[in-house]
């Protein structure tokens, strides 16, 4: 038998695999230098993929992210780029294929026991894209509010029930009265805020809300971001924003993480990512928002993105913080560069 | 210079209804509008105004249950709203009015080809034969940038991506040459990088085409760049219009200035996005005086009984609300959307073009 010699990277990175899969506490630094704030969520070198006719397709090869306690982390991307997918793995409802995904320092991903699946469910809820493919058709709004306090036994008695169900409703903005209605008799807006009412009504610490305004229409879709924010503000919830329009994800977001094919290749405050964009790609979404001003929407040049103009055949792309809570995904020259930008912005 | 423009599609008091269980529903309300050969004319609406369904007239393509009630539709010499025979239809539907819509999947066959759909088009319309038509089809898909059209001809629509089958639908709509192009919400289901590209599509075929085009949306974003001309639709009725300048910079109806205040980007930091509350109208039964005036933060007494006119506000601009009656009280466009394009210009990149100038210098340097 041929005994093939590993390198001491990969003893490293096999133990380092092992170790995701085994243990069950994790204390990971963050991945901001001197930072105080609490973090909730933390992925590391996360890889998820599908298998497409017993052929894996990576679609997030390194994932490396943190959520902070209270923040509002808005993920930018294209479709297909894997966001929706990282909101999903985070949820469980997607295995990963390697690294691992913490919660308050708690293993989440991988093999699990039941009740600990179980406490993870009840803490996190997700708000979803299509408020009409996601509610039961057959069951009234009562029932899929209340869904979730009955499979974790959260009320008293009936009349318990059916008070913590009309506060979460009249909370969205809705009436008691709709309660013994079917999903059908309602306007996509006024379904999104059922399916808001149903993750709320949880008390869950983390909200992962996908796409839930891209169905909706301009002032709907204010109302619906208004109670999100009014719900992140009151209830202290940290929200995972799942979006492609930049405009509406700087209304909402704390900090912005920029994703293209899988990667995280820029993240920062929210304002800082539209003062100074670095990486191409968050430069070519940032044009790409169409302005509502005729004048400037005119003479706007769309800046295109093309993979090519990074030279990754050398040095290989890191992910780095280049100012405080500013990460960007470059070579060395590259990272070099954007700093080079920085010292002149700073200077101006 | 507007009246001097030669019209392509002339709708006189037009009024189009629905039965629906019984009832008689009223969607659109007496429209009277001109478009303009070879401009772009957008509607903007919140959903269930009405704004698909009166560009359905165009074509013809009304649900079963929906009639035109009264009012006329001029193109080319011909009353479009007498049409009942879908023979009569043939030689406008497609062939010099075509749609896009919304999702690209509806409009496409999953079963067949590409190349098999646009052939279908050119060889009904244009009389080609098999040969010329496949011919075509590719020159079309070429046109519309989708890379290595030879090949790509060949495949089903399940593998192109979403961009891409809008591409396809706009090649299927160009086959004919047609004259007017309406654009259904096309970049909705898209995103925004695939929208923008979407539209310089839309907005280069048009300066080589030379077709008009009539760009139904939600977005005042994309509204802003394509538009020559913008009708804003409420409740089954235009209720202001003009200009592009016009409507971003002076708007006159309280129900535009509501549209434009609910911007994102205008947000102030820490306060909640301005919304208009309540739901738009249910077409049910007749509606009293001003559609729009249950919602409206500016609503006079009168707003509830009787329909304003419209007020003609320059050559170009037209609004139909009371505020513009001499005797109205004078009422300022709430704070918000004053000095809307100073507040826009704060929120964008800085100095994309420098940037950009930036990027070329490096990747040079590269090589």
């Amino acid at each position: 038998m041929i005994k093939v010699k590993r390198t001491p990277e990969k003893e490293e990175q096999l133990r380092k695999e092992k170790q995701y899969r085994t243990e069950k506490k994790f204390e990971f630094e963050p991945l901001e230098k001197n930072t105080d704030k609490k973090i909730l969520v933390s992925c590391r070198d996360v890889k998820i993929g599908f298998y497409n006719h017993n052929l894996f397709t990576p679609i997030v090869k390194k994932l490396n992210l943190d959520i902070y306690e209270g923040e509002v982390l808005g993920l930018v991307g294209e479709s297909g780029s894997g966001k929706t997918t990282i909101g999903r793995a985070i949820m469980r409802m997607i295995p990963i294929q390697g690294g691992v995904i913490t919660y308050k320092g708690d293993r989440i991903s991988g093999r699990l026991k039941q009740n600990e699946k179980r406490e993870l469910k009840k803490k996190v809820q997700m708000i979803f894209q299509d408020p009409s493919a996601c509610l039961n058709d057959r069951s009234n709004v009562d029932y899929i509010v209340s869904e979730g306090l009955r499979a974790f036994h959260l009320y008293d008695s009936e009349e318990d029930r059916l008070e913590k169900v009309s506060t979460a409703i009249k909370e969205v903005g809705l009436r008691t009265e709709h309660l013994s209605r079917y999903p059908h008799e309602f306007s996509g807006g006024q379904r999104q805020r059922i399916g808001i009412a149903r993750a709320v009504i949880m008390n869950p610490e983390l909200i992962i809300a996908d796409e839930p305004i891209s169905a909706l229409d301009v002032s709907i879709r204010a109302q619906v971001l208004n109670l999100i924010r009014k719900f992140q503000i009151e209830k202290k919830m940290t929200v995972l924003f799942i979006a492609h329009d930049l405009s509406v994800v700087h209304y909402i977001s704390d900090r912005i993480a920029v994703i293209y094919h899988g990667n995280i290749v820029e993240i920062a405050p929210s304002n800082r990512l539209f003062e100074k964009p670095l990486h191409p790609y968050t430069k070519a979404l940032l044009t790409a928002i169409p302005i509502p001003d005729p004048k400037m929407e005119r003479e706007k040049e769309i800046v295109t993105y093309d993979e090519s103009v990074h030279d990754y055949s050398i040095e290989k792309p890191e992910f780095v913080e280049i100012e405080k809570g500013h990460f960007v995904l470059g070579s060395p020259s590259e990272i070099k560069k954007y700093k080079k930008i920085l010292k002149e912005d700073k200077k101006m | 210079m507007e009246t001097k423009r030669e019209v392509e599609i002339s709708v006189k008091n037009l009024s189009v209804g629905f039965i629906s269980h019984g009832n008689k529903m009223h969607v659109i309300r007496d429209i009277t509008m001109d478009i303009y050969k070879g401009e772009t004319f957008a509607i903007v609406g919140e959903s269930g105004s009405g704004k698909s369904v009166f560009t359905k007239t165009f074509t013809g393509m009304l649900e079963e249950n929906g009639f035109i009630s009264s009012g006329e539709i001029l193109f080319q010499g011909q009353d479009l709203a007498k049409f009942k025979t879908n023979k009569e239809w043939l030689p406008i539907r497609g062939k010099k009015i075509a749609t896009i819509f919304q999702d690209p999947m509806t409009s496409l066959n999953p079963l067949f080809r590409i190349g098999r759909q646009i052939e279908e088009v050119l060889r009904l319309h244009r009389g080609m034969n098999k040969k010329e038509a496949k011919a075509e089809a590719i020159e079309l898909l070429r046109r519309v940038k989708i890379p290595n059209p030879e090949k790509r001809v060949h495949d089903f629509p399940f593998m192109y991506s979403g961009g891409m089958r809008q591409r396809v639908v706009i090649a299927i709509a160009l086959a004919c040459k047609p004259d007017v192009l309406i654009c259904d919400e096309p970049t909705t289901a898209l995103d925004v990088t695939v929208q923008s590209q979407i539209l310089s599509l839309i907005r280069d075929l048009q300066k080589e085409e030379h077709f008009t085009t009539i760009f139904i949306t939600h977005d005042l974003g994309v509204v802003a760049g394509i538009a020559d001309r913008v009708a804003v639709m409420y409740g089954g009725q235009i209720i202001e219009y003009g200009t592009v300048e016009d409507i971003y910079y002076h708007p006159a109806h309280p129900y535009t200035w509501a549209l434009l205040s609910s911007l994102p980007q205008l947000a102030e930091d820490g306060s909640d996005l301005t919304y208009i509350h309540g739901n738009p109208p249910s077409f049910i039964g007749e509606i009293d005086g001003d559609a729009f005036a249950p919602r409206n933060k500016y609503a006079m007494k009168i707003d509830f009984i009787k329909e304003a006119p419209m007020f003609k506000i320059s050559d170009s601009h037209y609004a139909k609300t009371w505020l513009l009656d001499p005797r109205a009280p004078k009422v300022k466009p709430p704070r918000i959307i004053q000095n809307l394009s100073n507040k826009i210009a704060a929120t964008i990149v800085k100095d994309p073009i420098n940037t950009q100038n930036e990027e070329t210098k490096a990747g040079d340097s590269h090589d």
